[in-house]
Order: C-alpha cells, then sequence, then structure tokens
C-alpha cells in the first residue's frame, strides 16, 4: 500500500534522514521506532507531504506521491496525526473534527448553508468513536494534554483515510489514556484502517504492531516482524540494548 | 446551553429588527446632513465588513482594501459617464472590476506569508492608484470625476439614502451567510492554522483567493454606493491613508466580530465629520486613535486579534 523508497533529507548541512525505506501493506499495523533524533518524524512529514525529500521515492495505492501537496495526498487517503499537538486553537472540539469532516465532503465551497448544520453526525459520530463527545463543546485549548492528543487522531480520522499515520500517539498520555488509546487503534485497525506509528514505548510498540522498522541516524536498519526485530544483533546492541 | 443560545439569538434579532425601522423611518425626521452621513456610515460599514474578511476571518493582511473601492466607484462612474448602457448594470460592473482587481493581486499575493502579503498588496495597489491619478484623459487624473449621472430614482439625498440601505443590508446578510458558512469556517481554520489545513486536504490557497475576490467584490459594491451618495469619484478613495482608516475601523470594533467593523465604521465615520473632513486635524485625530489603540494593546495592533481571541479560548476553557 506504501512503499517508501531511498528516501534522504536534509536540513542545511544535516542529514535528518540519510537511507529510509519502509512498506506498508494493507490492514497491517507498522511501528517505526529509534532514538530521538533519529528521524522519524521528519519521515512521517515526507511521506505526508509536508518536507519534500532531497532523493527518493514514494508510492501510495498504486501512485507516485513523491511530489504531491500535502491536500492532495489527504484526499488520497493518507492522515497524519502530529507528535507535537496541532489542532485549531480557536475552535471547539466539534468544530476541529467538523473541519476536516468539511474538507473530506466537499463542502469548502459551500457558501450559504449555516455551517453548525452542516456534517453533525458524522462529527459527533467520530467524537464518540474516540470518546471527546462529552467535551463536544469546549474551546480546545482548554483540554488537557491527552485530550488534545485524542483530538489530534479524531481530525486525521475526521479524512477518512485508509492510512492512518500517528506520530507517537500516546507521548504524554496517562496509562488509562494510553491503554485507551490503542484500544480505540486496534478496534480502527480491526475494521480495515490501516496504521503506521512511531513510538518511544518498546513494550506497547512490540505488542500492539505486526511489523517493525528500526531507524538509527537517519537509515532504517531493519524491517520484519516483532520476533525478528527483537533477534536482530544490531537493534540489541543499538537500540534496545541489553534491557532483556 | 441550547436555551441561552436561542435567547440571545432572540435578543440580538431584536436588536436588529429595531435598528432596521429605525435607519429606515430616519429620513422623516433627521437634517439632511445626517441623512447623508447616516448613508456615509453604512457604506463604510460594509467596505470594513469586506475588509474583514479578508483580514479578521481570513487572517490575510490586506492592506491596500481601498484600493477595490475606488475601483468599483471609477467602474461605476466611467460608465455612467461614458457609456449609455443600462445605469444599473453599472453596478454590478464596477464591484466586478474590483473583484477580477482583487483575483489578479490575490493571485501574486497570496503565495506570500502575512507581512510579506500586505507589503507587496501596498506597492500593487499604489500601482493602480498612480494609474487612475494620471490617466487624465480617462479617469479626470486628481480633479475625479464629477458630476456623475446618477440614475434619477436614488439621485436625491434621501433617494440615495434609501438605495444605500437596502443594498447595504443585503450584501451584509450575504456577508453573514458566508462567514458562518462551511467556507467561513474553513477560512477562519486556515487563518488559525494553515499547516494542519492543507493536512486535512484543504485546498488553502485558493480558499484565501476566493476570500480576497468576495472581499474585493463588495469593497467596489460599497465604492458604487459612494459615488450614489456623493455623486463623484476621485483617486483619494484609493490612497492607503483610506486603507489605514479602515484597518482602525476594524480593529476599533473589534475584528473577531462580524458587526465590529460596522461600529468602528460608524465611531470613525462620525469623528471625522465631527472633525472636519480631510484637514490636518483629522490626520491628527486619527493618529491620536491609532496611538491610543497600540498603547492599550501592548503586543502592537495586529497582534491585538490573536490576544483576543487567546483570552476569549481560556475564558470559555473554564466553563463547563
Ligand atoms: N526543520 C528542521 N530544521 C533543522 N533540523 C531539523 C528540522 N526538523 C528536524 N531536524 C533535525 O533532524 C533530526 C531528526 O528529527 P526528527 O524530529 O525527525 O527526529 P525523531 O526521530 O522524530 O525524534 P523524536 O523521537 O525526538 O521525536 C533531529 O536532529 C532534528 O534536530
Ligand atoms: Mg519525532
Amino acid at each position: 500500500m506504501l512503499k517508501v523508497n531511498d528516501i534522504q533529507k536534509s536540513f542545511d548541512r544535516f542529514v535528518a534522514v540519510k537511507r529510509a525505506n519502509l512498506e506498508v501493506s494493507q490492514g497491517e499495523i507498522v511501528a517505526v521506532i529509534g532514538p530521538n533524533g533519529a528521524g522519524k518524524s521528519t519521515l512521517f512529514k515526507i511521506i505526508s507531504g509536508h518536507l519534500k525529500p532531497d532523493k527518493g521515492t514514494i508510492s501510495f495505492r498504486g501512485k507516485d506521491i513523491t511530489s504531491m501537496a500535502p491536500h492532495q495526498i489527504c484526499r488520497h487517503g493518507l492522515s497524519l496525526s502530529y507528535q507535537i499537538v496541532n489542532i485549531f486553537n480557536r475552535q471547539t472540539v466539534f468544530e476541529n473534527v467538523q473541519i476536516s469532516v468539511l474538507s473530506r465532503i466537499g463542502k469548502a465551497f459551500d457558501f450559504f448553508t449555516p455551517s453548525r448544520n452542516v456534517a453533525v453526525p458524522e462529527t459527533d459520530e467520530i467524537l464518540a468513536s474516540v470518546g471527546l463527545l462529552g467535551v463536544r463543546d469546549r474551546i480546545c485549548g482548554s483540554l488537557s494534554h491527552g485530550e488534545q492528543k485524542v483530538l489530534e487522531i479524531a481530525i486525521a480520522l475526521g479524512s477518512k483515510p485508509e492510512l492512518l499515520i500517528l506520530d507517537e500517539p500516546t507521548a504524554g498520555m496517562s496509562p488509562e489514556e494510553t491503554f485507551a488509546t490503542i484500544s480505540l487503534l486496534e478496534k480502527l485497525n480491526k475494521e480495515g484502517l490501516t496504521i503506521l506509528f512511531c513510538e518511544h514505548d518498546i513494550e506497547l510498540v512490540f505488542s500492539f504492531a505486526n511489523r517493525i522498522m528500526v531507524m538509527q541516524q537517519g537509515i532504517s536498519i531493519i524491517q520484519g516482524p516483532p520476533a525478528e526485530v527483537r533477534e536482530n544483533r544490531e537493534v540489541r546492541e543499538a537500540y534496545i540494548g541489553g534491557s532483556d | 446551553m441550547g436555551l441561552s443560545r436561542a435567547s440571545s439569538k432572540l435578543v440580538s434579532l431584536s436588536f436588529l429588527f429595531i435598528g432596521l425601522l429605525a435607519l429606515s423611518v430616519a429620513p422623516l425626521f433627521l437634517p439632511r446632513f445626517f441623512i447623508y452621513l447616516t448613508a456615509l456610515v453604512l457604506l463604510t460599514g460594509l467596505l470594513a465588513t469586506s475588509l474583514n474578511l479578508a483580514l479578521g476571518f481570513g487572517g490575510m493582511y490586506q492592506f491596500n482594501h481601498s484600493v477595490f473601492y475606488g475601483l468599483g466607484a471609477y467602474g461605476l462612474s466611467l460608465m455612467l459617464i461614458k457609456t449609455s448602457l443600462p445605469p444599473l448594470l453599472g453596478y454590478i460592473v464596477g464591484p466586478v472590476i474590483s473583484a477580477i482587481m482583487a483575483l489578479i493581486m490575490g493571485i501574486i499575493c497570496v503565495r506570500l506569508s502575512k507581512l510579506y502579503f500586505g507589503m507587496l498588496q501596498l506597492s500593487l495597489g499604489s500601482l493602480v492608484w498612480v494609474v487612475i491619478y494620471r490617466w487624465y484623459s480617462f479617469t479626470g487624473g486628481d480633479d475625479g470625476l464629477h458630476g456623475v449621472p446618477i440614475p434619477q430614482l436614488f439621485s436625491s439625498v434621501t433617494g440615495s439614502y434609501y438605495f444605500t440601505l437596502v443594498v447595504t443590508f443585503f450584501c451584509m446578510v450575504i456577508l453573514y451567510f458566508i462567514v458562518h458558512s462551511p467556507f467561513g469556517r474553513i477560512l477562519q481554520a486556515i487563518r488559525d492554522n494553515p499547516e494542519r489545513s492543507a493536512s486535512v486536504g484543504i485546498r488553502v490557497r485558493l480558499q484565501q483567493l476566493i476570500a480576497l475576490v468576495i472581499a474585493g467584490f463588495f469593497a467596489g459594491v460599497a465604492g458604487g454606493l459612494f459615488v450614489t451618495v456623493e455623486g463623484s469619484a476621485f483617486p483619494d478613495l484609493l490612497s492607503w491613508t483610506l486603507s489605514l482608516e479602515l484597518i482602525i475601523m476594524c480593529l476599533l470594533g473589534g475584528w473577531f466580530t462580524f458587526f465590529g467593523p460596522m461600529l468602528g465604521a460608524a465611531i470613525i465615520v462620525c469623528l471625522r465629520a465631527l472633525v472636519g473632513g480631510y484637514t490636518e486635524f483629522w490626520t491628527l485625530a486619527l493618529a491620536i486613535i491609532l496611538m491610543l489603540l497600540i498603547y492599550f494593546l501592548p503586543e502592537g495592533a495586529l497582534g491585538f486579534f490573536e490576544r483576543i481571541w487567546h483570552g476569549k479560548a481560556s475564558a470559555s476553557g473554564e466553563v463547563k
């Protein structure tokens, strides 16, 4: 479904991603792990079109998306949920998700219907599925960090993606919130959503992902099922260390 | 929640109704000068509201909005003077010319961010001003165009007043709907977070460009109304001092609200009438207003918007 080929990206002289390869098939849950600064977020921003790679190609559902703009990539069925909360701070929770839904159902150039009557059931359904219906009318800047991270995911779901990319979805969440979020993602995956995510919590990654890609200093060093990655010597030395 | 929203809606609707009623009977009581002044307030309010679509709701630093006002005024005047086309057509032709210019300038400017957008727009606008100012044979140059043959029905003070009232009312209704439509919601989303907007599939530049064209169109309508009320058009209509006045109107009334610019326009237009037109006193008064605005808004006038919204955001956050 997604195929990333030899992507390279530098900022000025600094090479953030040197050589990244990644493959995601329909219906999978794929994790990217790697230490801080390995280039995970940069890779995700390249895939979603926010950054242009210096080298390499990306194809998604059979189409070359390497040079597409973010909005085109989104319309193609790929949604990104950000590591650093990136929401519409001045709008309510409902409006945040509604914006995404409005864009998907092609209402961006509807000039005369009162927007509070448009796409309400769809939006509420998403809010209910992620458990934010209770704070529906709050200005989202006032939510807790955990709730904002969930809203991040809800906004991404508003575009009904085929592939959902999550950059550290549970970072900063309480254990309960983490559990709820993972259950939500598992449920979405059962319903057919393909998931690509990165995460620092190794236990969580190994229990949740079907396949794991390990990234180090901008290079993807291995990609495979959890057991295989766990056995890999390079990974054990470089990343997991002696921890197990 | 539902009840309070319904009742607050009722209150604002009754205010609107009373206001409209007062405005429609006003000519029966007011002296001529005040009828004229009210018409001026209304059309300037429409102009400021159209600016606010780009500035307040679109977050684009439209620094030269008066260009579109002036083009609407000249478009109508020239058509009435130089052609024998049906006069009412001019009220469409003027705004369409403004909208086309807004489209051209928009295509050039919309790629730039914030301040650069404003600066480039300012210089492109001055270019239009120079053409109008210098082209004596066609536009009358710095003399402007006077004695424009306004259709008889609205050439009297009362006639032009009612025409202005009706047109302003309909345009304000349309703008209100636009701001509260899905288009308006997405426009505000772009203002708040363009990056995220793009990543949920919104065509950011196109959305902004259309907002600029709509804003230009209604500025052109206001320009046509000005010609109707005043009977003339002159290069000052396109000047950036007027644009600055418009921005002050938006700031003063509150550019985060729909009716703020109309209120700001009422205050500024009345003050200008009081101080006495385009004199040094007026420049002084304007400077003082601007200074007061900036003094009470430490982040500077353009940061006002952000601060108010953050304030509002945290305030409503307490409620639950
Ligand atoms: N816009 C930028 N300009 C310059 N350097 C950048 C930029 N974005 C990222 N970098 C650098 O690129 C490297 C990779 O960053 P990236 O955010 O992709 O890492 P990451 O794997 O997501 O790390 P973390 O686990 O901390 O989120 C870092 O050293 C970072 O400082
Ligand atoms: Mg990161």
